[in-house]
């Protein structure tokens, strides 16, 4: 299926096709809802089977973005039909760069739980952050006053890469 | 594919058959709901198959781990039975694989409850 098979969206800002087939670029602004989170999944599974990931791999990527794509909804927007989640999805050479951007608070990555610590075991939430760090090779926090971007970073093998 | 849940008894434990996906806004939800229905019903001894559940996020684990906790401080068990591979993973990434008491055997997993 083709990125442009997802169906409507809210508004789609851009779509690149680069010279490499192997490279492109899309980004999308979407509602603060959990449509826009299946969404975000059902488009990051697609581009890490076109950037050549495994079979293993690829959901752990679709996994992660659901993550993100959550905590930008449901964590930063709480639902604000006033507010919406920009996402991006970029694929590079040696890379598939996804960044996801709500207009909440803002989040301190440094002040979540651990989900491991024996006190934090059994709750019944805060797993989120930590599988997106589990499953990806990098991530990053940025602050946007109002706001919190990741960028969720994926290194493809040589393979993978076409090199 | 939002998940669904069938309920039946074997020999005093009763069992739930789920299938589909357990994640925020879709299987979540009917989990808590399946589990607190199966306790005012009086019953404390609950196996959730999950040989048919194809993907659960981290809301899913959560609910899991909250059916769990919401059994055990009844004075009742709560089990886990036929995990797929991929939650069998997600389990074991956070640490929860010991947690929970996992069987691969229904026979085995109703035997294992207490009297």
């Amino acid at each position: 299926m083709l990125l442009s098979d997802v169906g409507d969206w809210h508004t789609r800002i851009a779509r690149t096709a680069l010279a490499d087939p192997t490279t492109s670029r899309v980004s999308y602004t979407l509602d603060s809802s959990l449509d826009s989170v299946n969404k975000l999944e059902q488009i990051a599974e697609q581009c890490a089977e076109r950037a050549g990931f495994d079979e293993d791999t690829i959901p752990h990527i679709a996994m992660a973005v659901r993550e993100a794509a959550v905590n930008a909804v449901l964590h930063g927007n709480a639902y604000d039909s006033n507010k919406h989640v920009k996402a991006s999805f970029e694929t590079t050479s040696d890379s598939l760069i996804v960044r996801i951007a709500d207009q909440g608070p803002g989040l301190d990555p440094d002040k979540v739980p651990d989900p491991l610590a024996p006190e934090n075991i059994l709750r019944g939430s805060g797993r989120g952050i930590f599988l997106i760090r589990a499953f990806m090779d990098e991530v990053n926090f940025r602050q946007l006053h109002p706001g919190t971007e990741l960028t969720l970073i994926k290194h493809r093998t040589p393979a993978q890469s076409g090199n | 594919m939002s998940m669904k849940v069938k309920t039946r008894q074997v020999d005093g434990v009763t069992i739930l058959d789920l299938s589909g996906r357990i994640t925020l806004g879709e299987g979540s939800v009917t989990i808590r709901d399946a589990v607190r229905d199966v306790l005012a019903k009086g019953s404390n001894k609950i196996l959730l198959n999950l040989g048919d559940i194809s993907y659960i996020d981290s809301s899913g684990i959560g609910e899991l781990v909250s059916a769990f906790t919401t059994v055990k401080n009844s004075g009742g068990e709560l089990k886990l039975l036929n995990l797929t591979k991929k939650v069998h993973d997600l389990l074991q990434i956070t640490k929860l694989y010991t947690v929970f008491d996992v069987k691969d055997d229904e026979a085995t997993a109703i035997s294992s409850f207490k009297k």
